[in-house]
């Protein structure tokens, strides 16, 4: 049955839609074998700092060329939202945006006296104010705890502003505390944007892919070309118009299935764009089934064949340069959920022993329901388990304590706040934001190259460790590092 | 203010977002019965402030569905009580979010709880719709005191020379660290021992519990902080001396300084005045070693520098700043903007301070929470010469969009790395200018 359900204003939550859970300790193949039969998720009886959703439903707006977004709340729930702002600036000659324009990021300003009677009037202030300041194409406007609790009704709001001014409003419901997955966040931006932007495609454009992503560099023009088809990046750097049109194009892949899911699923489901039946291109073996996999779905399974064999011809001696130099060294893995599980077939393709990993959540399944997406499945099948795999929900302290124990030769990370503690121990960390750097053969390359360079240059590290201070107990790095974890998933 | 009261671009943040005063005590904690997200707002708007205990380490509740339904008072105890088992700390300090604040958990009662156990935890209530981060500090501040420092009343005042420093809000300014340092080193010049409460060169918890040993208090700041410095005096009978802002330069440090020195001396504190004073000589003397130096370059560099200048900051930046730069770099204060949400009952003050700054110059003055409507008012002004604006990283595109120079000194910075900098004091001037003018400098390519 699907899990698509574009009636209701909220998305449904992860945890009921597709199973996602937040703790488990055992191995990958472990887990690979008890999703398919449905995961119980575990509780923590001591836990840190998180992060939510609103801020990966902000992400996914902030970054459209032409729109604004409000956040419907206490100041504080916006104050986080510079960082896209930079990343926009920054990122923005990645992907040629004609003129760099100022973010636009609001916040309601609720009050105590709203929160008694309501922050509805304001909200419709707001969206005029915004309107009359910015003129965008579009207005997001982005739920927090304090307005899910008092129950306003944002939705009728965003639509009589809507109706008011000319413009979509989109409502997005993305409350902190009603999932304890944050990447619901992505999926609530998505639900809004596919129910208020998105429109039933007139014609379908065989020249146009669409690509769900973060801002990463744009490898994915030069891949498309062979196949006569150019990337629509979605949703970071499209325009309000270029979001209308996403559902004419001729198929949808992600840069990261923890990231795309829910959107490829609702284009697929309403709009008819299928997505790739193919786990994103991380690792030699993942790369060569996506291009297949894209191939045959372009109807072009020859050029799928040529660009494989000239991929090859081109990198592979390269690459075995790279697996002479990192064979044999240990990594430690910590990631959001598919983009660590694309990290350890990197670590697989290039040799090296995957000695653990703390993945901040697992999905059992993706919205497509298609077990060809299953990246973690293909990374055991490809490259062996992984043992040490844990889903960790950003705790800090298991972390510390499994790095601790382990000590691997180096710590890959995908979330800020993360590196420090293989620094703090003196072992070497590394931080990619882009995620296409190691993606394909030419990934590979990149990736290892900068493995080589991190693991190479530890005097920093070694320095740190001397002198770093440690606000953990010793009774603390003494115990198992899943002490506090209580029922759910295990091995 | 727009009508609907909507803030574009926060140049602050929430209550909750004074738990990075709990991070700035050396060896406390943080623990929140709050969202999942309100500890990463508040590490994303400060960047590199983690500390000991903040950012990923500090204990959460993180309110899910269940939570809000039947409240988090049974999960908060659990949490606290792991946290004594797994982290090393001083100090707890239990901050709660928008959500616990609208269910109505019995945080204060929990905290009682441990603290009968013996444990040294406080806790405050810091729902993010109740108040701003800069009110928010004085809620924690005087939450530690009421809760935790424990004056034996005969110690009270029993320091003749010594004072509790109440200045610069950790973290919202993004030069705290160095500023205490350096207010401690001046008064330490002039014969008094402060205590300053946060950062490294202070002694944690040990130098809160000898805040009611100390003979007055010196109070540096336009409005925030004031209820600290109220409840001191009620508390152990400590007056306060008031300086209305950041002190920034040689006049205002002279002036700071000298203040406190009468202040000091009517309160019978034992400082040698005489050595007091040759200590200001001295270090004022150094500044203007500079400053001549510096004359020479700004009468003589014939490719253009900034002659006026627009602040986008605090009310005490705002003040210190635009005073600093007429009278001791010549820039030109022009349309100031204080973004802080002054409460109305202190702008009227504010407004008097920065007037006195010129008599011979009206400088208009903004109170406007919404930065994106002061950027607004400047897209539309223009002045002769070349201009430069110091804001946060908010501004610098406004910067580029103008032609104008530009100086990221309030946060969120992304585009700026502050360590242990300062700002206050006459070094702090120095510092000023050479920010001013390496980015100026950094344009001729």
């Amino acid at each position: 049955m699907s899990n698509v359900n574009l009636t209701f204003p909220n998305v449904q939550i992860r945890e009921i839609r597709i199973n996602s859970i937040t703790g488990y300790q055992g191995s990958a193949h472990g887990l690979v074998n008890a999703s398919a039969c449905g995961l119980k998720d575990s509780d923590r009886g001591f836990s840190q700092c998180l992060g939510c959703a609103t801020s990966k439903a902000a992400c996914m707006t902030i970054l459209i060329q032409d729109g604004a977004v409000i956040s419907h709340g206490p100041v504080g729930c916006s104050s986080c939202l510079h960082e896209f702002a930079f990343t926009y600036r920054v990122n923005s000659h990645l992907r040629d945006v004609p003129k760099v324009t100022q973010r636009r990021i609001f916040s309601t300003n609720l009050t105590e006296k709203d929160t008694i009677y309501g922050g509805a009037v304001k909200l419709t202030a707001a969206i005029r104010d915004v309107k009359e300041r910015v003129n965008p194409n579009a207005i997001f406007v982005l739920t927090t705890c304090a307005a899910g609790i008092i129950g306003d009704d944002v939705e009728n709001v965003c639509d009589e502003a809507a109706e008011e001014i000319g413009i979509p409003v989109v409502a997005i419901f993305c409350e902190g505390f009603r999932s304890k997955v944050w990447t619901t966040g992505f999926d609530a931006a998505y639900h809004g944007i596919a129910r208020k932007l998105i429109e039933k495609p007139r014609t379908r454009r065989a020249d146009i892919i669409n690509v769900i992503n973060f801002w990463g560099s744009d490898v994915f023009r030069d891949w498309f070309a062979p196949f006569g088809a150019e990337p629509n990046y979605i949703t970071p750097y499209s325009t309000v118009d270029g979001l209308r049109r996403a559902g004419e194009s001729a198929a949808t892949v992600q840069a990261c299935s923890t990231l795309g899911s829910y959107l490829g699923a609702v284009l697929e489901q309403d709009f008819g764009v299928p997505e790739i039946p193919a786990a994103p291109p991380y690792g030699i073996a993942q790369t060569d089934r996506w291009f297949r996999a894209l191939g045959k779905l372009l109807g072009k399974e020859g050029v799928a064949e040529d660009v494989i064999k000239e991929k090859r011809i081109r990198y592979l001696p390269k690459i075995t340069e790279i697996r002479e130099k990192l064979k044999g060294r240990r990594a430690y893995v910590t990631a959001g959920a598919a983009h660590g599980h694309a990290l350890l077939d990197v670590l697989g393709e290039l040799g090296m022993e995957a000695i653990g990993a703390a993945i901040f959540h697992h999905d059992a399944k993706y919205d497509s329901g298609r077990t060809e997406n299953d990246q973690l499945a293909q990374r055991v099948s490809d490259y062996g388990n992984v043992p040490n795999f844990n889903v960790c929900n950003k705790q800090e302290f298991e972390l510390v304590n499994t790095l601790n124990r382990l000590r691997p030769d180096v710590l890959l990370a995908r979330h800020g706040g993360m590196t420090l503690w293989g620094a703090k121990l003196g072992i070497p960390a590394m931080l990619v934001g882009d995620e296409h750097y190691s993606m394909g053969y030419e990934g590979l390359i990149n990736y290892g190259e900068s493995l080589i360079e991190t693991i190479e240059n530890d005097e920093f590290v070694k320095n740190l460790e001397k002198h770093a201070v440690n606000p953990y107990t010793k009774w603390w790095l003494a115990q198992a590092p899943y002490t506090f974890l209580q029922g759910g998933a295990s091995e | 203010m727009s009508k609907s009261g909507l803030i574009e671009q926060g140049r602050y943040t929430c209550a909750i977002g004074a738990l990075q005063s709990v991070v700035a005590i050396p060896r406390a904690v943080p623990i929140l019965h709050a969202g999942p997200g309100c500890g990463d707002m508040i590490s994303g708007f400060f960047e590199r402030s983690t500390g000991y205990a903040g950012g990923s380490t500090s204990p959460c509740t993180n309110f899910s569905e269940k939570e809000v339904v039947f409240g988090g008072i049974d999960r908060l105890r659990k949490i606290i009580a792991n946290t004594y088992k797994v982290l090393d700390t001083d100090l707890q300090v239990v901050l709660t979010g928008c959500t616990a604040g609208i269910v109505g958990d019995d945080v204060d009662s929990l905290a009682e709880e441990f603290r009968e156990q013996g444990r040294p935890i406080v806790s405050v209530e810091t729902a993010g719709f109740k108040a701003s981060n800069f009110e928010a500090h004085s809620l924690v501040v005087n939450a530690i005191i009421d809760q935790y420092v424990d004056g034996v009343d005969g110690e009270w005042r029993s320091e003749p020379s010594t004072v509790n420093l109440l200045a610069s809000i950790p973290y919202q300014d993004p030069f705290w660290k160095g500023n205490l340092i350096e207010y401690k080193r001046l008064l330490a010049g002039i014969g008094l021992k402060a205590n300053i409460l946060f950062g490294p060169f202070s002694d944690g918890v040990a130098e809160w519990q000898s805040i009611p040993k100390a003979n007055f208090n010196v109070f540096a700041s336009p409005w925030y902080g004031l209820p600290i410095a109220d409840n001191l005096k009620r508390k152990y009978g400590q007056p306060f001396y008031h300086y209305p802002h950041i002190p920034i330069g040689a006049n205002q440090t002279e002036a700071f300084l000298n203040g406190v020195i009468a202040f000091a001396l009517e309160n019978g504190a034992k400082i040698d005045e005489s050595a007091a004073r040759a200590f200001i000589k001295r270090e004022s003397g150094a500044f203007y070693e500079e400053i001549d130096n510096l004359a020479t370059f700004l009468l003589e560099f014939r490719y253009g520098l900034p002659n006026h200048v627009h602040i986008l900051h605090d009310a005490g930046y705002v003040s210190a700043l635009s005073a600093f730069l007429l009278h001791e770099t010549g820039i030109v204060p022009k349309e100031q903007f204080v973004t802080d949400n002054t409460p109305l009952k202190f702008q009227e003050q504010i407004r008097a301070n920065i007037a006195a700054t010129s008599n011979k110059r009206k400088i208009p003055v903004y109170f406007e929470p919404d930065a994106g409507a002061a950027q607004g008012i400047i897209r539309k002004l223009t002045h002769s010469g070349r201009g430069l604006i110091i804001g946060s990283g908010w501004d610098k595109e406004l910067a580029e969009e103008k032609g104008y120079d530009f100086l990221s000194a309030a946060p969120p910075t992304p585009y700026r790395l502050v360590m242990a900098a300062n700002y206050a004091g006459f070094t702090g001037g120095l510092r000023v200018i050479e920010d001013i003018y390496h980015n100026v400098l950094g344009t001729y390519k």
